[in-house]
């Protein structure tokens, strides 16, 4: 039997414990450093790099070029070569129109650059300048989408509050579901902002992955709280908080395993994809998915089961759990 | 027997599992047989290329498109294509007038026409009809009654740019009505005597201001009109359906027609219409339906409409019923368009993007099945098989409804699958987790298996519906790539609940019975000793059924704490003598 198991036995008689809700004031503050890190240094880097997939941008198109009816291969490295010479790391995309047109998509360019830039795409694929067409280019992820999917995200929270709310019969499990929830976001979105990535369309995919993803994992843990802290009765040996410090620690290797293979197929997207391919759709979304699922996982335990019993500790009810076992309870051998 | 009943019911559970998968293969079979299908999925615009449509926008000259319009315009042509499938499309602007549509695959009339046509819906009442016989090829202001009619229009210092753009009425007594026969000039009836249906082939959209009369024609040239101002317009329609449309007597007839529902302002617009229309007489009597400023039908008014849910019929097909109910439901486009031009465009991201995706994929899956074997050891089998399994139906559901619904995969898509893997494991991991504890609580095995069940399904289920409500809000309410994302979420939801309900719980219910399982083998990754179990050996089980919960848990905590160490050597001693008998 694996190590994970032998531990898994101690996490569940509670013979081995650690204990996520006692330092909660801890992993608030960890959690309130990191926020607030990740905001300033976005801020500091003036707010979030969008792709111009959201921005809008440049397009450029060479019409009889002998290198688009070659191969998208040969074009695309064309059109890369050229426009690094103009604008060094523009990261452009190129696709080939029609049978002998390349249509070479940037981001905005100064008209000076434009000019540039025509000239170089001439030169490279051997064209004169006036078979080079420029024009400017709205978001193909425009004001509509962004507007539509987060009113979708409201009414998606509102809804999944309600349900949490009514399956747990209590909102407060929402509400630190929730806490958690934006939590990850802002730490997701944040590793974005802090190392200047450019947030494009396949990214806000990952983001929207990861807000299901906390969710789901939220709520696995506080179905397990649910259970055991539903047994307890007044007469329980436990206090409240250690009732739900017990079943995120039964949870814990579940936690971990489910973490783990969650993330090896992210890793594996993440690392493979980026030694081969450098920036890209690929490597957008594994970066999301792969800070998010870890981020996601620490924070059930860490952040929703703490601060749930935060919530909910001055309850008369749990309250008067809590006081009578201070009198009653012996020395257990738990190890803390 | 008493182990008869969860290995029927567990054979039963596989068979349905089988059923489903048989039925999305022949499914698929049928679509690649009578619907040019394919075994494989399509791809979306990213990966695979498709058809750039460039479309410009129908202005008279000297008319400017603003940033605004154009906006509008995007939006609407967006929720448009969106609503022909999941076909993640890439819609922008270009130039500062122009629109380009990049949609997967090759765009047939129909796809076309949805996008371009500008939609706007009017209810006018009809004051003159005439058949449109009157060909009068001869005089010669016909031939460009387009441009005429374009310059009247200007003299009278209207926006209208087209033909049927009358002019005020000045002289003549002032219309009390829409219905008012006032409202036709001499010289509007001049310019209904020289109108020639086709010119209407010529100019795009057929337009006139909203309080003006118009003169038109029935879509297919065989009827013109001279119609009263606008009594309702279409951006008072709440919601438009297509559906066949039933006869007086409710029976449902072979008619398509397109349902529409009123908000509250059109419905009282409408009835008002209605009401006044009911009590005229002859070619008063009717409404006409305009579309992009033709009759596409002229009903007559034989009661009131006071529910503000109108029905048009009018020769649709199934198709161009859907189209336009659509194009209702969305509003109609600032401007009209044509399309420019239309090409060929090869994958923004191409092939060995999609190559490199699958394969970090496989190495993925690879160390996923490592772990798993070395956490779960022998149940890691059953972790491998489930994921097989969820793979193969996720397969089948991607292929039948990207032949189906147009449903395209996109590399977001493709890594979105990925990190299912982790989403549908975890539900396994759930329950093993689950049946490790109830084993380490003293159950025998068939018992573990079934009661942690009950508790790990409780765990899925809300946490799987909770998923499906992100992808059902999402689907529903975003639009674009968005949409694209909770299609996928919500495949995978459903795939990772029948597989865990219909693989993985039957094939633990079937596998608790193997010696090698059952007996706790300490392979099988369910070895009760390992776990800490109180194991008392295959014969010697109490009965935890009768316990509470509560109890059991404690108890057997207690039992543990209190066991001296010969009782547990006993104990470990017990059950290896069970393994060797």
């Amino acid at each position: 039997m694996s190590m994970l198991t032998r531990v898994g036995n101690d996490l569940y008689t509670g013979a081995r414990s650690f204990d996520f809700v006692g330092k909660r004031t801890l992993w608030y503050a960890i959690a309130a450093v990191v926020i607030v890190l990740a905001v300033a240094f976005t801020a500091l880097r003036g707010g979030f790099v969008f792709g111009i997939e959201f921005r809008g941008g440049s397009e450029f198109r060479v019409t009889g070029s002998s290198a688009a009816i070659e191969g998208t291969a040969s074009a695309t490295a064309i059109a890369v070569d050229a426009v690094d010479e103009v604008v060094a790391g523009a990261n452009p995309r190129v696709s080939i129109v029609g049978t002998d047109s390349v249509r070479v998509q940037t981001e905005q360019l100064t008209p000076g650059e434009t000019d540039d830039l025509r000239a170089a795409l001439a030169d490279a694929y051997g064209v004169t300048l006036a078979d080079v067409s420029s024009s400017f280019i709205g978001a193909t992820w425009g004001a509509d989408i962004t507007r539509q999917a987060l009113l979708a995200l409201v009414v998606f929270l509102f809804f999944a509050s309600l349900v949490m709310a009514l399956y747990f019969r209590t909102w407060k499990m929402a509400v630190a579901a929730i806490v958690a929830l934006f939590h990850d976001l802002i730490i997701t979105t944040g590793v974005y902002g802090v190392l200047g990535l450019e947030i494009t369309p396949a990214a806000v995919i990952g983001f929207l992955t990861i807000l299901g993803y906390s969710l789901y994992d939220t709520v696995v843990v506080f179905d397990k709280v649910r259970e055991n802290t539903s047994e307890d009765g007044a007469e329980s040996r436990r206090t409240f908080a250690e009732s739900v410090n017990l079943a995120v620690n039964q949870t814990l290797v579940r936690s971990i395993n489910t973490s783990v293979v969650a993330v090896l197929p992210t890793a594996a997207i993440l690392f493979i994809g980026s030694l081969l391919l450098g920036a890209g759709t690929l490597r957008d979304i594994a970066l999301a998915l792969f800070i998010g699922t870890l981020v996601g996982t620490y924070s059930s335990i860490f952040l929703a089961a703490p601060l749930y019993v935060h919530l909910r500790e001055n309850e008369p009810e749990v309250k008067k759990q809590g006081a009578r076992q201070k009198a009653a309870r012996p020395e257990s051998g738990a190890v803390r | 027997m008493a182990r008869s009943t969860p290995e029927r019911t567990a054979i039963r559970s596989l068979v349905w599992l089988l059923v489903i998968i048989v039925a999305l293969i022949a499914a698929n079979g049928a679509s690649v047989l009578f619907n040019n299908g394919q075994w494989t999925p399509k791809l979306a615009l990213d990966l695979e290329g498709g058809t750039q449509i460039i479309l410009s926008p129908q202005l008279a000259s000297g008319e400017q498109v603003d940033q605004e319009q154009l906006d509008q315009a995007v939006a609407i042509i967006r929720q448009r294509v969106d609503a022909g499938g999941v076909s993640e499309s890439e819609i922008n602007t270009q130039g500062g007038e122009n629109i380009v549509v990049g949609i997967p695959g090759v765009p047939d009339p129909a796809t076309i026409e949805r996008i371009q046509s500008s939609a706007k819906l009017e209810f006018r009442p009809v004051l003159l009809a005439d058949l449109a016989s009157n060909q009068t090829l001869d005089d010669p202001s016909l031939d460009d009654s387009a441009g005429e009619e374009g310059d009247v229009g200007d003299e009278a210092e209207q926006n209208g740019t087209d033909t049927g753009a009358a002019e005020e009425p000045t002289e003549s007594p002032t219309p009390t009505d829409a219905s008012d026969p006032a409202w036709i000039t001499d010289e509007l009836q001049t310019q209904f005597n020289q109108f020639d249906c086709s010119s209407l082939d010529v100019v795009g959209a057929n337009v006139a201001p909203v309080d003006e009369p118009l003169v038109t024609c029935e879509v297919d040239s065989s009827i013109k009109y001279i119609l009263g101002p606008v009594e309702v317009e279409g951006e008072s329609i709440a919601d438009a359906r297509s559906g066949l449309i039933a006869s007086a007597t409710g029976v449902t007839s072979n008619e398509w027609g397109v349902f529409i529902d009123f908000n509250g302002e059109g419905t009282a617009q409408f009835r008002e219409v209605t009401e006044r229309l009911v009590s005229l007489e002859g070619i008063r009597n009717q409404f006409a339906i305009v579309l992009d400023g033709r009759v596409i039908s002229a009903p007559r008014t034989i009661a009131a409409i006071t529910d503000g849910s109108p029905q048009i019929s009018g020769n649709f097909t199934q198709e161009s019923a859907q189209i336009l109910a659509d194009q209702l439901k969305f509003g109609a486009l600032p401007l009209g368009f044509e399309v420019q031009s239309s090409e060929n465009i090869t994958a923004t991201l191409g092939l060995s993007q999609l190559q490199s995706g699958i394969i970090a994929g496989l190495i993925g899956i690879a160390l996923v099945i490592g772990y798993a074997l070395i956490q779960y050891r022998a149940l890691g089998g059953v972790i491998i098989a489930s994921l097989i399994i969820a793979a193969i139906v996720t397969y089948l559901i991607i292929t039948y409804l990207s032949n189906q619904q147009g449903y395209r995969l996109s590399l977001a898509g493709v890594a979105g699958l990925i990190i299912s893997i982790g989403v549908i494991a975890d539900s396994f991991i759930v329950y093993f987790e689950r049946i490790r504890d109830e084993l380490r609580d003293g159950r025998r095995l068939d018992g573990a298996v079934e009661a942690g069940w009950k508790r790990a399904f409780r765990t899925i289920l809300i946490s799987d519906v909770i998923n499906f409500i992100a992808a059902v809000v999402l689907f529903v309410l975003a639009v674009g790539n968005v949409r694209g994302f909770a299609f996928t979420l919500g495949i995978t939801t459903i795939v990772d609940l029948i597989v865990v309900a219909l693989f993985t719980y039957p094939m633990m219910q079937l596998l608790g019975r193997t010696q090698f399982f059952g007996s706790g083998h300490p392979l099988s990754g369910l070895d009760p000793r390992a776990l800490g179990a109180v194991y008392r050996g295959r014969a010697h089980f109490r009965q935890p059924e009768s316990v509470s919960a509560v109890k059991r848990a404690s108890s057997s905590r207690e039992a543990q704490r209190r066991q001296t160490i010969a009782e547990r050597k006993a104990a470990e001693a017990r059950g290896e003598g069970e393994d060797a008998r």
